[in-house]
Parts: structure tokens; C-alpha cells; sequence
């Protein structure tokens, strides 16, 4: 089946996200609400996000429980529909009215890679059918024999073997699970994969390894990434740029080099100063006061001011823009106003 | 804090064996364990998952869940034996002399009494006071793990309380009846990264000022590698290493650990690859003879297939592998592996 | 040869589960199935096994009447072993004639409930909102009426519907949908707690962005993982469903006496019971009390030994 005519955008927005909002409404039933007069809660889990992913590259997306960064990710995949702004993907909206067949071709082309490896398999499935079940989806292959070709290649890419197709989740071990995981979301032949915490459950050594599998695979089959994570060090391991995100917005994006080496948002700053410090430099933590607040009654103004050392009145009142620096950009008015100064940071091996 | 015998340790375990009796066989979780831990020490257990390192602390509270049991080996709190004391007993040393944290602070407190209930009610339970007495002692408590306006936080349900606040009410209840060692299995994993600093300080502090030792059983090098004093490494049901924290984070004795650290990514040098440990702990079933890493090893012979290796002197440390024994490892044997 | 030898990697792979293992080691449960296994085999080999044919007049005499069954009655006669009721009626084959038409009616209206309400419970589950509290709110409105009392209804409105003689041709669908419809409720309930879970976990998200259609996903991914509370209620429900159509006929209002259950032929006997005619009811009585223990006994095991599983 030929594919019908989509757009293709340029090499440098292979996935461009503007002002993407997703809002969710936790208000309390109706009945209940009218009896106890109370008034409706909007969580603003994500609250105008740009990012542009050139493709090949690998775009992590950094931050804490509640920050709205796994929302991105369903939204960017199509599990939700956004409140407002726009994914586009190699040019086409996605939010555009495509025809079924439009829609699926595009949906081919993106797949997704979950935290959990034990609920992202269907435990009443055997391993075969859910690693063929995208190819038998999207109409990829041309018979019994080639299908199982198709998924025994896709094992052996993901470092398993054909007879596992046979066995049955639970047989497995997390790592296993994840690299099926990985072989499922291959199966479409993909450009862009976007990993929600694919490691995240995953012991440190098993880890490595499916990292190591990821970069491996990137470069084989040319992929975009978009990783979504809370772990610095494995961000700075595996990223092309990063995005840090905080109740539902970006305070600032960079290469990963800048971002690490030059910190300009003081959240950034309060982040990377909480990665452990495994070389043993002795570099003290410097614990940061106050904890994330409810996504339901965000902070005014700038959502980080109460726990900013740096914040001034404007703060409180004026939600920063985002101002492009150094190939990147950052949302704090601090750093606008020249009051906060850029210092270099290294994390060379000592003693 | 190095034991001698004019510091006797605090906690002494030897020989610890758990097993799980189950209809396919005896499953051996904790295989010939043995560490001290001197008054006022941190002692880090680290291990992935499947290793021991929970269980191993389950057996020192006595919180072992059946059919688990200890099967051998003894436990000795200040030199009183404490791993045969009938139920009674037992409750009586943990809170009193052991206190305990757990992972998912959400679950270690009682949703339906108040926090200061709960304080209240452990310190009355261990400590001859007067109802006013403990509450005056836990109001203290909850000013030291840092509780802001602890006078009215001290009547709030644990639903009132963030997962971070809910933590470190835990560290209060864990420390309230003044014990000598606690054992926190995992106090860090559920909470997020910037409040896991603070809790960490938090504990380092605590145990400084109340010259209280700490068993800290956790997957995170990084949480160990701040806190920890010495640092035991556990592999299926083994200690495969011992030793200060330094020596074993820089300088690596076992091969596992060298792989561990190196799988780690760390923030000095971008590296193209992190370091893998090709394969897989292997399950309690399946055990290999000789050496448990060998089939892993990259640096193994023929005398880790046969000969289990015991803790030996390595440096600073001690490590289960003949690399360290002046015999040696024997002929090189090439790994066969399929990868995990 | 493939498939025999699937059967025998299957029948190795049950034999060797901790199910079976939890089975063979309760002896009150390997009783129960005994027992419940041998009474269906013989309600369903009726038609070969029992010795009279009761049911067609042309074999039946008057004369045999109230006979009592052969251990104390006084002529040792083995031809009637428990006994006949008034139109000379042999009560062991009465028995498993009935016990099959009991039998047959419990499954069905079992199966028809559980079609029902696993689907119900799908939709409500899957896709929550307004259907969801529209079927809830049926569910929670029918669960205020004893079952008994539903099937009244509605056998009671069909019956006000057709003339008597068609309702007697029917009668078999109308009881078993009238105790099917009884006993829906659990099931959807059931199925749409375990679809509410199931459908956020990841698996059934990978299935959405390959852009699986709600009712694929429904039956493919969701289905096979929400079936096993089913299969307990299933069970236990199955004594209930006899139990009521043998108080539906008990009542009158069941299974015309033509083809009697175990239920009428209770009643029938029940009006004997004050003329000393005890065997015409109490041999149907202990047969049903028998199966339905042993229906339900099995059920608890089924209920204990998948739960250890599925926790």
C-alpha cells in the first residue's frame, strides 16, 4: 500500500512542540462539588512547552516526580490529546485532521519505550506475538515466513534469540524485558523513539547494558530519542541536548555539555548539585530547602520562586519568557536582569 | 571506627544463612554472611536486586517472613545473641535497641493515628516516661529531623505530610526510643532526587549527634558513597567485598564491584560506552559452583569454578576472589555467555 | 503428532503448576471433586445408565406405585432401588434425569450471566464516564432484589406474555435467562475492577500508540488478563444457579413437570411427605445438597489456590 503524500519538514524540526498545554481536571463530581460548594481543581501538568528535536539526535527531558515530563511524553505519542499547542512530526500536526491511513503512516514512524518492564508486556502474550503485533498493525509483512523472519532479525538486534519468541514474559528478567520492549517498538521501523524512563527500574548493571543497546541501536538505525528522565548522570551520558522541566514548564534547554559545565537556571544549578559525587572529589551536596509543590495550586508568577534564593519581586508576580543564551534557552528573570552570574563548573576526578 | 577489643563491636553477624523452603527445594538467600559494625559506624550494603542485602537487614530486626528463616549463624547485639529470642523478646530490642526505616514512608506509618500518637506511643512502649514526658521528647524529635512548625504538625495524620516530610518522621519514630544501630533498608528510593539529599544529610547528622550506628542497605553507590564509612558488597547472597568506602569505590578489589563502578555514569569523563557486566545475577536456583560471579568474570580460571572463595585481604579491603591469593586463579577459562 | 504432543506438554505443565499441587494436597477437596465429578457423569450418561425411562407414560404403571426403596421395603425387589413415587415413577432415574436438566440449566444461565456480564463489565471499565454510571447505577439498582425475586419477574412477566403452552415449550430459556440475568452483576463488577486496573498499565498504552482500536484492545489485550476471578465466581455461582432453579421449581413457577428437576421432583414429592412417602423427596433432596456442596467446596479451592498466583 503506498503511502499517501505527508509533508516533510526540515532536518533540524524533525519533531517540533509549541506551546503544548495539557491540562487535567481532579475536580470532584458535580453531585459532590454543587453539595459541598467547592471549586473545581485544574492540575496544569504541562504548561507551554516548546522544545525542536533535530533528527538523529537524542533530546532528554529532566526532572523531578510531578514535573509533567512523562505527560510530554504521552502527548507527543498521541495517548493524550493536548489542551493547546501543537506536535508537529516531520512537518505534519499532529492534531491535524489526517485520513486513517495518513494517520496510521505517521504513527508507524513513532513508537514508545516504557519505565516499567513489568507491565509493558501483555503477561498473557507470548513474546513472538508481541513483538509481531506492530508489524501485523501497520501491514508490514508479506506472510508467515517473513513475519517470522521480521521478529526473529528484531531479537537478535535487541541481543536475544528467535526461540525466546516462544516463551512468555514472566520467563524473563527486567532487562530481558526491556530489550523486548525495545524490539516491539522496532518493529515498526521507526524514526523517533520516545523513552519514558526506560531504565529508571532497572538494576545499575543491567543499566549499562541497555543503554549501551540503545546507543548502539541509534546509531545503527539512525534514531531520534527523545529520553525522558530524572537521572542526571545517565542524561549526561547519552544526550545530545537537554530540557529541564519544573511544574509543567521548561526553566531552560542546552546542549548537555553547556547545561552541565554552565548551569543558568537555579533550579538547574539546585539539580546538578544533588548528583552524587561517586568520584569521591568530596564535593559537598548542598541540600536545597522546601520540596516541589502541588501541581493544583502552583506558585504565581515564577513557579520556582519559592524555593529560589535569587527571586525578587517580579518574580513573584511576572512568569519569565524564555530567552535564548548560549544555543540554548533559559526562563529566569534573574539571569535577564544580569543579577545572577554564570559561573563554570567542573567535575573532574579528584584524590 | 575500626573494632578492636577495647572497642568491641556493636553488631556482630557470622555465618548468616536464610533460607526459603519451598516444594521445589531449599532456596539459599543469605549464603555464610559475616561483617561487624562498631558503635557509632555507617555501614553500607549495596547490592542489586536479588542479592540478599534486604533480607540479610529483615534477619537483624527479626522481621524475616516465613517461610524465610534464619537457618544458621549467629547475631549479637553488644555481645548478647539476638537472631533465637522468642517474639517477645525480640520486640523488645527492635525499637528499643534496633530501630528500623523502610522504603516507602507512605506504608511505615499507621494512616489512622496522628504522628505525635504514633511517636508517642513507640517511646512509652520502650522508655519508662510519663505521658507528657513523651510527647514533650517527641516534639523535640520533630524539631531535629526538621518538621516546620512542629508544635501543630505533631498532631497531623501522615496524609497531611509530603513524601519527604513523611521520611523524615519515619527517622524520628526509628530514633525515638534512643537506640544503638538502625537498619534502613532503601530510606532514599522512593523520594525524588533533590529531597534525597536533604534526607541523607538529615540521617548523616542524626547519627553523628546521637552516636547511633547505621546498617544502610540500599542499590545506590551514590547515596552509600556520601554517607558510608565502610561499604559491604553483596552478590547472591554473598559479601563479595568489605572495606572503607574510598578504597572500594575507587579502587575496586572484585571484579563485580570494578564492573559495578564502571556501569555506573558518572559526571568526570563523557565515555562512548559504559562499562557491562555481560549476563545476570543468577537466581537463587541456579547458583553456580565455585565462585558465584565466575561465569560473568572476565578474569576468571579454573580454580573459581571449583573453590568457593572467601573473604581474603585486598589492599585496604577484603575480597571473596582468588586474584587476591597467592595461588592464584589457575588457567584461564573463556567465558561462555549468552548476554542477560 | 504436533498436537498431541502440545496436549502432553499442557497436561505436563498443569500436572506440574502449584494449582494441581495445591489440589491433590486437600483431601476434603479431592472429595468434593470425587464426588461432584461422579454425580455429573452419571446426571449426563442418564440416558444409557438409568435403569426406567420415567418420563414416557407408555412405560410406566400404575401399579408400581409407592413402591419404598428396596433396603426397606419388604419384598428385596432390585427394580426400583429407591423406591417410585405415585404414578409408579422410578425415583433413581427421576433423580438423573433431573439432576441433568438441573445441570444443564445451572451452566447455561452460569455461561449466559458471564457472556453478559464480562462484556458489560468491559465497556464499563474501558470506557468509564456516562456508560459507566449508567450500567453501575442498572447493576446497583438490580443488586437491591434478591436474585430469587428477579427471576420471579421475569419469569412472571413472560408468562403474562404467552399462553401456557408456549410458556412450557420455552420454559427452559426463560428460567435460564431469568437467573442469568440474576446474576450478571457480580460478574461485571468483578471484570471492570480488573479492567480499571489493567487498562493503565503499560502494555495496554503500547497498544494505543500503535493505534489499536478500543474494542481490539478490549478483547485482545484486556480480556485474557481480567478472566481469572471469573472463573471463581463462575464456580461458586454454579450451585447458586441450581440452586435457585430448583427453588423456582420448587416454587412452581420453574420447569413444567413434565420434565421435572431436581427442584420439582422435590416438590412433588414434598406434598407425598405427610403420607409417609418420605423417599420421593428426601432422595432428590440429598442429591442436590450433595452437588451443590460439592460444587461449592470446589469453588473455595479454586478461589484459594489461584490467589497465592495472582498475588
Amino acid at each position: 500500500m503506498p503511502d499517501a503524500p505527508v509533508a516533510v519538514g526540515s532536518a533540524n524540526q524533525f519533531v517540533r512542540i509549541a506551546g503544548l498545554k495539557r491540562y487535567f481536571d481532579v475536580s470532584a463530581p458535580w453531585l459532590v462539588r454543587t453539595l459541598e460548594n467547592r471549586p473545581r481543581q485544574i492540575v496544569q501538568a504541562v504548561d507551554g512547552i516548546d522544545i525542536e528535536i533535530a533528527k538523529g539526535e537524542t533530546f532528554s527531558l529532566v526532572g523531578e516526580s510531578g514535573c509533567g515530563k512523562s505527560t510530554v511524553a504521552r502527548l507527543v505519542v498521541g495517548l493524550y490529546a493536548p489542551t493547546a499547542g501543537s506536535i508537529e512530526f516531520d512537518g505534519n500536526d499532529m492534531a491535524a485532521r489526517h485520513s486513517r491511513s495518513d494517520m496510521a503512516a505517521l504513527r508507524r514512524r513513532m513508537q514508545m519505550i516504557f519505565q516499567d518492564p513489568f507491565a509493558s508486556l501483555n503477561p498473557r502474550w507470548r513474546v513472538f506475538d508481541i513483538i509481531a503485533e506492530p508489524i501485523r498493525a501497520f501491514g508490514l509483512s508479506s506472510g508467515k515466513a517473513d513475519l517470522e523472519k521480521r521478529v526473529g532479525e528484531l531479537l537478535r538486534q535487541v541481543k536475544l534469540t528467535p526461540a525466546d519468541g516462544r516463551k512468555y514474559p514472566h520467563e524473563f528478567s527486567g532487562g530481558q524485558r526491556q530489550r523486548i520492549s525495545i524490539a516491539r517498538a522496532l518493529a515498526s521501523e521507526p524514526e523517533f523513539l520516545v523513552c519514558d524512563e526506560p531504565t529508571s527500574a532497572l538494576d545499575v548493571s543491567v543499566q549499562a547494558q541497555i543503554l549501551n543497546l540503545m546507543v548502539d541501536l541509534q546509531r545503527r538505525l539512525q534514531l531520534t530519542y527523545l529520553f525522558i528522565s530524572h537521572n542526571l548522570a545517565v542524561v549526561y551520558h547519552i544526550s545530545t541536548r537537554v530540557g529541564v522541566m519544573y511544574l509543567g514548564r521548561l526553566v531552560e534547554v542546552a546542549p548537555t555539555d553547556t547545561l552541565f559545565r554552565r548551569p543558568k537556571h537555579p533550579y538547574t544549578r539546585m539539580l546538578l548539585d544533588t548528583i552524587p559525587d561517586l568520584d569521591m572529589t568530596g564535593r559537598q551536596r548542598a541540600p536545597v530547602a522546601g520540596e516541589v509543590p502541588s501541581p493544583i495550586n502552583p506558585p504565581s508568577g515564577c513557579t520556582f520562586h519559592p524555593r529560589c534564593p535569587f527571586a525578587n519581586e517580579r518574580c513573584r508576580i511576572e512568569r519569565p519568557q524564555a530567552l535564548p543564551i548560549e544555543g540554548g534557552t533559559v526562563a529566569c528573570h534573574a539571569i535577564e536582569e544580569g543579577r545572577l552570574p554564570i559561573e563554570e563548573r567542573s567535575y573532574a576526578a579528584g584524590g | 571506627m575500626v573494632t578492636t577489643s577495647n572497642n568491641p563491636p556493636l553488631l556482630e553477624v557470622k555465618n548468616l544463612r536464610v533460607e526459603f523452603p519451598t516444594r521445589r527445594g531449599t532456596l539459599l538467600a543469605v549464603d555464610d554472611v559475616s561483617f561487624d559494625i562498631a558503635p557509632g559506624e555507617v555501614l553500607g550494603v549495596v547490592g542489586e536486586s536479588g542479592a540478599g542485602k534486604s533480607l540479610t537487614g529483615n534477619a537483624i530486626i527479626g522481621l524475616l517472613e516465613p517461610p524465610g528463616r534464619i537457618a544458621a549463624g549467629e547475631i549479637r547485639l553488644e555481645g548478647r545473641r539476638i537472631d533465637n529470642l522468642p517474639y517477645e523478646e525480640m520486640r523488645k530490642v527492635r525499637g528499643a535497641r534496633i530501630g528500623a526505616i523502610f522504603q516507602d514512608p507512605l506504608t511505615s506509618l499507621n494512616p489512622l493515628y496522628s504522628v505525635g500518637r504514633q511517636l508517642v506511643e513507640t517511646i512509652q512502649t520502650h522508655l519508662p516516661l510519663s505521658g507528657s514526658e513523651a510527647r514533650k521528647r517527641a516534639l523535640d524529635l520533630l524539631k531535629e529531623v526538621g518538621i516546620p512548625g512542629a508544635e501543630s504538625r505533631i498532631d497531623h495524620y501522615p496524609h497531611q505530610f509530603s513524601g519527604g516530610m513523611r521520611q523524615r518522621v519515619v527517622i524520628a519514630l526509628a530514633l525515638c526510643a534512643g537506640p544503638r544501630l538502625i537498619v534502613a533498608d532503601e530510606p532514599t528510593t522512593a523520594l525524588d532526587v533533590s529531597i534525597q539529599a536533604q534526607i541523607i544529610a538529615l540521617l548523616k547528622r542524626l547519627c553523628r549527634e546521637h552516636s547511633t550506628a547505621v546498617m544502610l542497605v540500599t542499590h545506590d553507590m551514590g547515596v552509600i558513597a556520601e554517607t558510608a564509612d565502610r561499604v559491604a558488597v553483596m552478590y547472591a547472597g554473598r559479601i563479595v567485598e568489605i572495606g572503607p568506602v574510598r578504597d572500594v569505590v575507587k579502587h575496586a578489589k572484585h571484579p563485580y564491584t570494578k564492573g559495578l563502578m564502571g556501569s555506573i555514569p558518572s559526571l568526570g569523563v563523557r565515555h562512548d560506552r559504559l562499562t557491562q557486566i555481560d549476563g545476570a545475577m543468577p537466581r537463587l536456583t541456579e547458583i553456580p559452583a565455585g565462585c558465584a560471579f565466575n561465569p560473568r568474570c572476565t578474569e576468571r580460571g579454573q580454580r573459581c569454578l571449583v573453590e568457593r572463595p572467601e573473604l581474603m585481604s585486598a589492599g585496604a579491603s577484603r575480597a571473596a576472589c582468588w586474584l587476591h591469593d597467592r595461588g592464584g586463579v589457575g588457567a584461564p577459562v573463556a567465558r561462555e555467555l549468552v548476554d542477560a | 503428532m504436533a498436537t498431541s504432543s502440545a496436549l502432553g506438554g499442557w497436561l505436563h505443565r498443569v500436572t506440574d503448576s502449584d494449582v494441581w499441587w495445591s489440589f491433590k494436597s486437600s483431601p476434603m477437596t479431592v472429595t468434593a471433586a470425587a464426588v461432584t465429578f461422579f454425580i455429573v457423569a452419571v446426571a449426563f450418561l442418564s440416558p444409557v445408565l438409568a435403569p426406567h425411562t420415567p418420563f414416557d407414560p407408555a412405560t410406566l404403571s400404575l401399579s408400581d406405585g409407592l413402591k419404598p426403596p428396596v433396603l426397606v421395603s419388604d419384598d428385596g425387589d432390585w427394580t426400583f432401588p429407591l423406591g417410585t413415587d405415585d404414578q409408579g415413577r422410578d425415583v433413581l432415574s427421576s433423580i438423573m434425569y433431573g439432576t441433568r436438566l438441573s445441570l444443564e440449566v445451572g451452566l447455561a444461565s452460569v455461561i449466559f450471566a458471564m457472556v453478559l456480564g464480562i462484556a458489560l463489565g468491559l465497556v464499563s471499565g474501558y470506557f468509564g464516564g456516562t456508560v459507566d454510571a449508567v450500567i453501575m447505577r442498572v447493576a446497583d439498582v438490580q443488586l437491591t432484589f434478591p436474585a430469587i425475586l428477579v427471576a420471579l419477574l421475569i419469569d412472571g412477566v413472560v408468562r403474562g406474555l404467552i399462553s401456557v403452552q408456549r410458556h412450557d415449550e420455552i420454559a427452559l430459556f426463560v428460567i435460564v435467562g431469568a437467573i442469568g440475568l440474576s446474576f450478571w452483576v457480580s460478574y461485571a463488577r468483578t471484570v471492570r475492577g480488573s479492567v480499571m486496573v489493567e487498562k493503565n498499565k503499560e502494555y495496554v498504552q503500547a497498544a494505543r500508540v500503535i493505534g489499536l482500536s478500543p474494542v481490539l484492545i478490549m478483547i485482545r489485550h484486556v480480556l485474557p488478563n481480567v478472566t481469572g476471578p471469573v472463573l471463581v465466581i463462575a464456580t461458586l455461582n454454579l450451585g447458586l444457579a441450581i440452586i435457585t432453579e430448583a427453588t423456582l421449581s420448587f416454587l412452581g413457577v420453574g420447569l413444567p413437570s413434565t420434565e421435572p428437576s431436581l427442584g420439582t421432583l422435590i416438590r412433588l414429592g414434598n406434598e407425598l411427605l405427610q403420607s409417609g412417602e418420605w423417599w420421593i423427596t428426601v432422595f432428590p433432596g440429598i442429591t442436590l445438597a450433595a452437588l451443590v456442596l460439592g460444587v461449592n467446596l470446589l469453588g473455595d479451592w479454586l478461589r484459594d489456590a489461584l490467589n497465592p498466583k495472582l498475588r
